[in-house]
């Protein structure tokens, strides 16, 4: 049977055969017609944000938190370059989106029309993959495509670009199971004779470690269980990037906490001295790695990565293993068995040991002393009364961020969402917003700063029309505070447009959004505040005051290797930085 | 346990020099990129080489295969050994490429290029212009009474070394098409 439809409706008719039941986006003139097509139909229901970025981070958001692609809706022109940051975001972090631009119709491309981009040619190197359809026969098909690439391998956004005239006409629709997913086929089974090298090492190392990323997580469900399997089973400690939280629960026997610039002292300390670095799923990023010549000098290292140009891009492995996380594990531990489960208890055991010494140099502690909230304080409360909760946590950028990854504890993949690749300030509002569609009973905090946050306040609004009840967190010092912690730092505390001045006064703007606002800036009430705002039914912006001018520890200092932190209270933060380090960011 | 002190003191190492453990000797290697010939696709494989600070010596593509679609690019990449297999591992992540080979490590192969010189004079020069041709094997296929235009098929090497010779000559113009390479053998 075949079935002649327009394009407009192909798409909807796309996004209900891949299973989607919510889109996030934007109308305009380009996409009118498909619009017309989602407002004639119930399967799918359209999330109205105040700004293309923003529904972009939703998807992501909602991709994160539910396992599944999130996608987007957004006109031509100006929707289309306005989704340009989040496209990008979730390139750097491996975040499966499909973002569907309208265009003009194609007779006018290339005569500068209304609302005219070179939309696949900006987009290009911010996906994974994108395409301009040109004909109606050919958009279901590319649809599907669409899907498979964002989803398979290394995950993505990707970018369908449909001219409007190739919305109203019509031809016959492709269904899932026919589209030519071509060769598009990432090699997911590892080499046997590498991930046997791998369990050679693994049977003799004395000071192994797991390095665990966001791979882990993107490969799904089985990579974790497999994962918490393996590191039980041979009681290697482990530790994570920022992307990686809750692949290995916080509150497991071997966790060692966050690793990187403002990771937690055992855990590079542990990195730095480790003779076997199993990197599952993470990509040596420079806040990880610090200064690279340096960096973990005695050991050897395997890296099992899906993406083939991940492996050796940093630094040298060598035990490389290209595959998916979880097919490799499977294997690993296959292999494991078979020869007898054998660890270096011994080494291991005097491992833990030091690792227990690092440990008692408790680089998370903090004072909670003076009339000043402490921003460590105000996020061990908020983790102290939610952590019973089905919980979910996004950060926008900055110091907040890092604290919240040092503070909070995840005991499950997909709790925990944060822009880690690029870092984008205004991402985690949107993102929750995307997170609370996908579990609409769930705790959704966003642990924010005032000065990210206001970079996407307008989401309010779309927070407040769909009755998301998200609870924005926001640590509020005034200051842009790792731009101020870095002009601190390295440049001579001079405070170069780091302040904000007329910051809003967040309690009257909930309420004129229709939301409800809470203003705390006493400790003794935090506590009653938090609880005020876990009680509330619907979106609150909780305007948490702290201390203005507290810095984030533990740090690596740009150009230093993971064993040269500077630490809280005790550490001299003058001269830290080298005058090399300077240059970086 | 006390606070670590930082030293003062500069470093050119840092978390952006990301390639100070390897070798920074240069190699220049010759790829073959097939592909789908898919609107775009040249840009992507372009975009990437300037995008990530790659170079290119020299890049021809054109359609290989009517009915399969498939182009095939041929690249001429100067860089360290770790950065060649990155190239080649960022090639290889393109959705529309199919496959990437390395003919400088894959074995022995034939690269030919093919340049048209615009050599103008008269007299003795014009002679000579014409003889080192048919010693370079070059054929005449456009001539005046005062210019020759020299087709020369070869090596990038060979091509280099008749338009040396042809400059003091009249050597005007040039064009040349870039690499074509094919593995040797079976």
């Amino acid at each position: 049977m075949t079935r002649q439809m327009t394009g407009a409706k192909m798409v909807v008719q796309a996004l209900k055969d891949q299973g989607v039941d919510v889109v996030f986006g934007y109308p305009g003139g380009a996409v009118l017609p498909i619009y017309d097509e989602v407002f004639q139909q119930n399967d799918i229901r359209h999330v109205l944000v105040r700004h293309e970025q923003g529904a972009v981070h939703a998807a992501e958001g909602y991709a994160r938190a539910t396992g599944r692609p999130g996608v987007v809706l957004v006109t031509s022109g100006p929707g289309a370059t306005n989704a340009v940051t989040g496209m990008t975001d979730a390139l750097m972090d491996s975040i499966p989106i499909i973002v569907l631009s309208g265009q003009v119709p194609t007779f006018m491309i290339g005569n500068d029309a209304f609302q005219e981009a070179d939309t696949v040619g900006i987009t290009r190197p911010c996906t994974k993959h994108n395409w301009l359809v040109k004909d109606t026969a050919e958009l279901s098909d590319t649809l599907h495509q669409a899907f498979h690439v964002a989803t398979q391998g290394r995950p993505g956004p990707v970018l369908v670009d449909i001219p409007k005239d190739v919305q109203f006409a019509s031809a016959e629709y492709t269904p899932p199971q026919k589209a030519r997913t071509r060769h598009y086929a990432p090699q997911v089974k590892g080499d046997m004779a590498a991930i046997t090298e791998l369990v050679e090492a693994l049977e003799t190392a004395e000071r192994p470690i797991f390095y665990t990323g966001g791979g882990v997580i993107n490969s799904g469900p089985a990579a974790t269980q497999l994962l918490r399997e393996l590191v039980e089973a041979t009681g290697v400690p482990i530790t994570s990037t920022l992307m990686g939280l809750g692949a290995y629960p916080a509150s497991g026997g071997n966790w060692l906490g966050m690793l990187g610039m403002h990771g937690l002292y055992e855990a590079n300390m542990a990195m730095h001295g480790c003779d076997l670095m199993i990197n599952v799923g993470a990509r040596f990023d420079d806040r990880i790695t610090g200064r690279v010549d340096a960096f973990s000098p005695h050991s050897r290292k395997a890296h099992i990565d899906i993406d083939p140009s991940s492996i050796n891009k940093v630094i040298h492995t060598e035990i490389p293993i290209v595959g998916d996380i979880a097919h490799v594990l499977e294997d690993v531990l296959k292999v494991w068995k078979s020869r007898g489960r054998k660890v270096n208890r011994e080494g291991i055991e005097k491992w833990w040991a030091q690792i227990s010494e690092w440990r008692m140099v408790r680089c998370l502690d903090f004072s909670q002393a003076g009339p000043a909230i402490k921003p460590q304080y105000a996020i061990q409360r908020l983790e102290e009364l939610t952590k019973g909760h089905d919980r979910y946590v996004c950060t926008e950028v900055g110091q907040h961020q890092m604290w919240a990854a040092q503070y909070m504890g995840f005991e499950d993949p997909g709790r925990w969402m944060t822009s880690g690749g690029l870092g984008t300030m205004g991402y985690g509002f949107p993102a929750s917003i995307g997170v609370q569609m996908g579990h609409p009973d769930a705790l959704v905090i966003n642990v924010a700063g005032e000065a990210s946050w206001l970079m996407n306040m307008q989401e309010m609004g779309t927070a407040v029309q769909y009755r998301l009840p998200v609870k924005q967190f926001i640590l509020n010092n005034e200051r842009l505070g790792m731009v101020r912690q870095w002009q601190e730092l390295l440049h001579g505390e001079r405070y170069s447009s780091s302040w904000s001045e007329a910051l809003p006064d967040f309690v009257k703007l909930a309420e004129a959004f229709g939301a409800k606002g809470i203003l705390c800036s006493d400790p003794a009430d935090l506590d009653d505040a938090i609880m005020e705002m876990l009680d509330h039914d619907g979106p609150v912006i909780f305007d948490c005051l702290v201390e203005k001018h507290e810095n984030c520890f533990p740090m690596i200092p740009s150009g230093e290797p993971h064993n040269k932190m500077l630490l809280g209270e005790n550490a001299s933060t003058k001269d830290a930085i080298k005058e090399g380090g300077a240059v970086l960011v | 346990m006390s606070a670590l002190q930082i030293k003062k003191g500069s470093t050119k190492h840092s978390a952006y020099n990301l390639r100070p453990t390897f070798s920074d000797v240069q190699e220049t290697h010759t790829l073959a990129v097939i592909v789908d010939n898919e609107p775009g696709v040249l840009a992507r494989v372009i975009g990437l080489f300037s995008g990530r600070g790659y170079n290119i010596d020299s890049l021809t593509v054109a359609e290989v295969d009517h009915t399969g679609h498939t182009s095939r690019i041929t690249i001429v990449t100067t860089g360290t050994p770790q950065v060649i297999e990155q190239i080649k591992a960022q090639l290889g992540r393109i959705v529309p490429v199919h496959e990437v080979h390395d003919l400088t490590v894959e074995g022995p192969s034939v690269e030919r290029e093919l340049a048209l010189l615009k050599v103008r004079g008269a007299g003795e020069k014009r002679v000579e212009a014409l003889r080192l041709a048919d010693i370079f094997r070059a054929n005449a296929v456009d001539s005046t009474l005062d210019s020759f235009i020299f087709e020369l098929t070869g090596t990038p090497d060979k091509i280099d070394a008749f338009a040396e010779l042809m400059r003091p000559l009249g050597l005007v113009e040039i064009a040349r098409t870039g690499v074509a390479a094919l593995s040797r053998g079976s």
